[in-house]
């Protein structure tokens, strides 16, 4: 039974690990989303991050420099996005496609050209690196069973950036809901001719949206790059980028709902690992695959509406034109 | 010129033209960027697409991928979706192919196998494609957002697939095992060798054919036949569409199946044509690069032709960038088919107001 119990937490422990960029990915699509503008983007946004928040930290010899260039980077890209999808009013879909492929290529070559290997930076070394952190009491509680377990696995020995993520999401929450920022946000998302009338600019609301999601993404992939792992490697965002978005849409556009969306996902991630090659008894082997999918057949079945409906924002994806 | 004529001319042609050499610019300065002449590295390109007939064959086989994905994506582009699962739909459809190309039986003729793989290759991807068009259109969900799903699910089941029923026993690689004699495609130097005419060895093979004429048979379809006039009109209005008696939802679902079919091709050319048998991740970046190049060629089929003859040209040259220099590899192809997409597709009118301003300015009225 103990047994089980380490297993159960240890996978929770996986599971909030892998949870991490989905949350800022996540957070980050919700504010574009909420303002209108979709963001198929993020995808990229994190692997360009994670590229040059690992490169700048192992020049730098600091992961606060690569957080900071990871910000940076992924902001340029949100900022692009913006320029073609706001100013310009092009297919804010098409636009988001141009940045994930431009992230996946450009991070391939500019590896290979900076340091010499195609697809994967140095690797860091120590502090080079977030760190894991032991929360205070570990030793004392450790002796209480069960609770000590689940304090020293699950909820202490994380690193900086893992706090961050979970402690954003209430904070994003407050900005969305109980702000006048957040009330003119989600107004614009809804209906911008009516925030334009109220004399408040459509592009400057939405281009601020963005930038707020390029932040997120961005200590999303730098988490990647410089916590969760110890370099860049190709294409090492693997699809977080669409999880976090069917997670948006799953918790349909609400930040604890999201909050939810991505934990449930990031335990079927961890639990597919878990599961290989793993013989239950009466069912027989589960196959992976099919664990590795359900993030996206639920997302399915919700879309299509059978369990509650997720009803976007209405004015999403829907260049605003200002009429004379 | 009245001004209608100019708007025309802009739209049409110096637009489209503009935008691709900004993406070429673009990709100029991150050769730049890295420490490579782009002039230097455009020749080496040039030459290793088209300066040998090895390296021209290679062109023209990768340019046979992109065809198919890039009318794929047209298609659905003329019906006002956009298909983004073209990199799932071709995968699927390999497995189409790979089922007839396996277990049929290997007496019958390759006139009789030969379409029928083809028609599998066709089938699955439609297949692929009408759960996301139906739930576009009669429940709802963004086509976007269900492709892309869909788009990880085939995936998830061709891994599952490959691994757990048709890899061979014994073997360790997940791959099927080799397709039948008769299902395989020609090579195009083959054919010329029985000819007589001796050309270089590539994996260039007859699907070539079979891309100029699905490109015929889409621009028939869309601009001679009653539905495409109905695809074309419910893609410019819904509202008129419905005045006229076209079902927008029926259209959805025709439209999706015809574009996941045509990207279920990709196989018929990797598979039939060159591997002989179903592998992993064999439709790899080509459903998204039918995207740049359904923009570049502004969704007609000469214009897609022509695109992917383009690509076919940065695939080919940029192996040999690849292998010539070494601060590049190939994946500078994927950077430009980046900003092909983002400069003719997000970007498309950048250079309106200015050209409109210049060329086509509003007359002042008396």
């Amino acid at each position: 039974m103990s047994d089980f119990f380490l297993t159960a937490v240890l996978t929770l422990d996986a599971s909030v690990r892998v949870c991490v960029p989905l949350i800022f990915a996540a957070m980050a699509g919700l504010f574009a989303e909420r303002s209108g503008v979709v963001d198929i983007g993020l995808e990229g946004k994190l692997l360009m991050s994670a590229f040059v928040a690992a490169s700048a930290a192992s020049v730098f010899g600091s992961p606060w420099l690569g957080l900071i260039a990871g910000m940076f980077a992924s902001t340029v890209l949100a900022m692009i996005h913006g320029f073609a999808s706001i100013t310009y009013k092009g297919n804010q879909i098409v636009s988001g496609v141009a940045i994930n492929i431009l992230a996946s290529g450009l991070t391939m070559i500019l590896t290979l050209a900076w340091f010499k290997r195609g697809g994967i930076t140095p690797t860091l070394q120590g502090d080079e690196r977030f760190l894991s952190i032991t929360l205070p009491g570990v030793d004392i509680i450790d002796h209480i069973p069960f609770l000590g377990v689940i304090y020293r696995e699950l909820i202490s020995g994380h690193n900086i950036l893992v706090y961050l993520a979970f402690a954003i999401v209430p904070v994003v929450w407050w900005v969305v809901f109980r702000t006048r920022f957040g009330l003119q946000l989600r107004a614009v998302g809804e209906n911008p001719k009516a925030v334009d009338t109220a004399g408040l600019s459509v592009e400057g609301l939405r281009y601020k949206a963005l930038l707020i999601g390029g932040i997120l993404c961005g200590i999303g992939g730098a988490y990647l790059s410089t916590a969760y792992n110890a370099q860049f490697t190709k294409e090492m965002t693997a699809g977080g980028g669409f999880i976090a978005l069917a997670a948006l849409i799953f918790g349909k556009w609400h930040p604890y709902r999201v909050l939810a969306a991505c934990f449930l996902f990031a335990f079927l991630q961890a639990l597919a690992i878990r599961l290989q090659g793993v013989i239950i008894p009466g069912i027989g082997e589960i196959p992976v695959q099919l664990i590795d999918a359900t993030p996206y057949i639920l997302t399915i079945i919700l879309l299509a509406g059978f369990i509650g409906k997720a009803v976007p924002p209405k004015a999403s994806a829907q260049p605003y034109i200002k009429e004379l | 010129m009245t001004r209608d004529r100019r708007l025309s001319w802009i739209n049409g042609l110096l637009l489209p033209l503009f935008n691709v050499l900004t993406a070429f610019i673009a990709t100029g300065i991150v050769f730049l960027f890295i420490g490579v002449d782009p002039i230097e590295a455009t020749k080496i390109l040039l030459y290793g697409a088209l300066g040998y007939d090895e390296g021209l064959g290679y062109t023209l086989y990768y340019a046979t991928n992109f065809v198919f994905t890039g009318l794929a994506v047209a298609v659905a582009f003329h019906a006002g979706l956009f298909n983004i699962g073209g990199e799932g739909q071709a995968y699927v459809g390999g497995l189409g192919i790979a089922l007839v190309a396996l277990y049929i039986n290997p007496a019958m003729s390759a006139w009789i196998v030969i379409p029928l793989a083809i028609s599998g290759g066709l089938l699955f991807g439609a297949l692929w494609a009408i759960i996301p068009a139906y739930l576009q259109a009669y429940r709802g969900s963004h086509i976007v957002i269900t492709t892309i799903m869909f788009n990880f699910l085939a995936s998830a089941l061709m891994v599952y697939v490959l691994v757990n029923i048709l890899r061979e026993v014994g073997e360790m690689s997940p791959e099927s095992g080799d397709f039948i004699k008769v299902s395989w495609l020609p090579f195009v130097h083959d054919i010329f060798a029985s000819f007589g005419y001796k050309i270089a060895r590539s994996p260039l093979n007859l699907s070539i054919l079979v891309a100029l004429f699905f490109s015929a048979a889409v621009w028939f379809f869309l601009w001679h036949t009653r539905w495409g006039f109905a695809i074309r009109a419910a893609g410019k209005s819904n509202e008129a569409a419905i005045y006229s008696g076209i079902n927008p939802k029926k259209i959805i679902v025709v439209t999706m199946c015809i574009s996941g079919a045509l990207a279920g091709l990709v196989g018929i050319n990797e598979l039939m044509g060159v591997q002989h048998r179903l592998f992993l991740n064999f439709n790899y970046g080509y459903g998204f690069g039918g995207i740049a190049v359904a923009l570049m060629g502004r969704n007609h089929p000469i214009g897609i032709l022509i695109a992917a003859f383009l690509f076919g040209i940065l695939y080919q040259g940029g192996a040999e960038l690849d292998f010539e220099l070494q601060n590049v590899s190939r994946d500078i192809v994927v950077v430009m088919q980046g900003l092909v997409i983002l400069f003719c597709g997000g970007l498309e009118y950048l250079y309106r107001p200015v050209l409109i301003r210049f060329l086509a300015p509003i007359k002042e009225s008396k």
